[in-house]
């Protein structure tokens, strides 16, 4: 699926990386925590990254990880400081008024799986 | 082995607005001699999970790059207090971590965690005049 179709299907506002929304990604992995996704390495997958977590915190994670693209749930509107660390780094950064539940649900249902481990798989 | 190239880099006690900067230039100067994505991607987590306690946890510190041959290491060492039990610290989920830092997404408990499961080689030495950690990646 394209980066843009996730815009389209969550509604979402872009702040960086219109250009870039013709990629397509293969996965999602979704987290406030940026420990948890920095356990996300392995994975070759292009991705994006959904998160409620709204600082420059968020851009470095992805950063670290070649991840595309960062999704804000709940309407978060980023400072200054997170929109150009995007910028910089080549990434999209949007936001859509979905909480992170529901984001990550329709997302689902129309066919886009989580990153997993085997670890998680397990359970 | 040959050692072909080294950085430094210093990181300073509670420099929250920087965080990750280092990590950042790190990756850079990986990319720009020509690593593969899953090495730098392992060796970016590995910094930036120690760039992060280094700012969460001391009185400041460092991390030196070092390529060699057939391996990288990244050393990263800082001044005091050290870690109590650091084989609680290992524990995925452990944390002393306060709450300003949670709210920067950190201080899950994971950072050590992550850096020994990135590594190919981890050593970590604590005591009250700080901590050093050395970790290894070999090249194929």
């Amino acid at each position: 699926m394209k980066i843009k179709d996730i815009k389209d299907i969550l509604k979402a506002k872009i702040y960086t990386g219109e250009e870039l929304t013709e990629n397509k990604i293969q996965g999602v992995f979704a987290s406030d925590l940026m420990s948890d996704v920095l356990t996300t390495e392995f994975f070759e997958e292009r991705s994006i990254l959904i998160s409620g977590l709204n600082n420059p915190q968020v851009i470095r994670t992805a950063e670290m990880l070649d991840i595309e693209a960062v999704l804000l749930v709940r309407g978060k509107i980023p400072n200054e400081e997170t929109i150009s660390m995007a910028k910089d780094n080549n990434m999209v950064l949007m936001t859509t008024n979905y909480n992170m539940y529901n984001a990550c649900g329709i997302l689902y249902s129309k066919g886009i799986k989580g990153l997993s481990n085997e670890k998680n798989q397990e359970l | 082995m040959k050692k072909i190239k080294s950085y430094s880099y210093r990181i300073n006690k509670n420099d929250f607005i920087n965080a990750g900067k280092v990590s950042s230039e790190i990756k850079k100067n990986l990319k720009k001699i020509g690593f593969t994505n899953k090495i730098i991607r392992k060796l970016a987590v590995i910094s930036y999970e120690g760039e992060m306690n280094i700012i969460i946890h001391s009185e400041g510190g460092g991390i030196e790059l070092e390529i060699y041959e057939d391996k990288i290491s990244l050393n990263i060492r800082d001044i005091g207090p050290g870690i109590d039990d650091v084989e609680l610290a290992m524990t995925e989920g452990y944390s002393t971590a306060p709450s300003e830092v949670r709210e920067l997404g950190f201080g899950a408990g994971m950072g050590l965690p992550n850096i020994n499961n990135c590594s190919d080689d981890f050593k970590i030495a604590s005591s009250e005049n700080g901590t050093k950690i050395e970790s290894t990646i070999y090249l194929e």
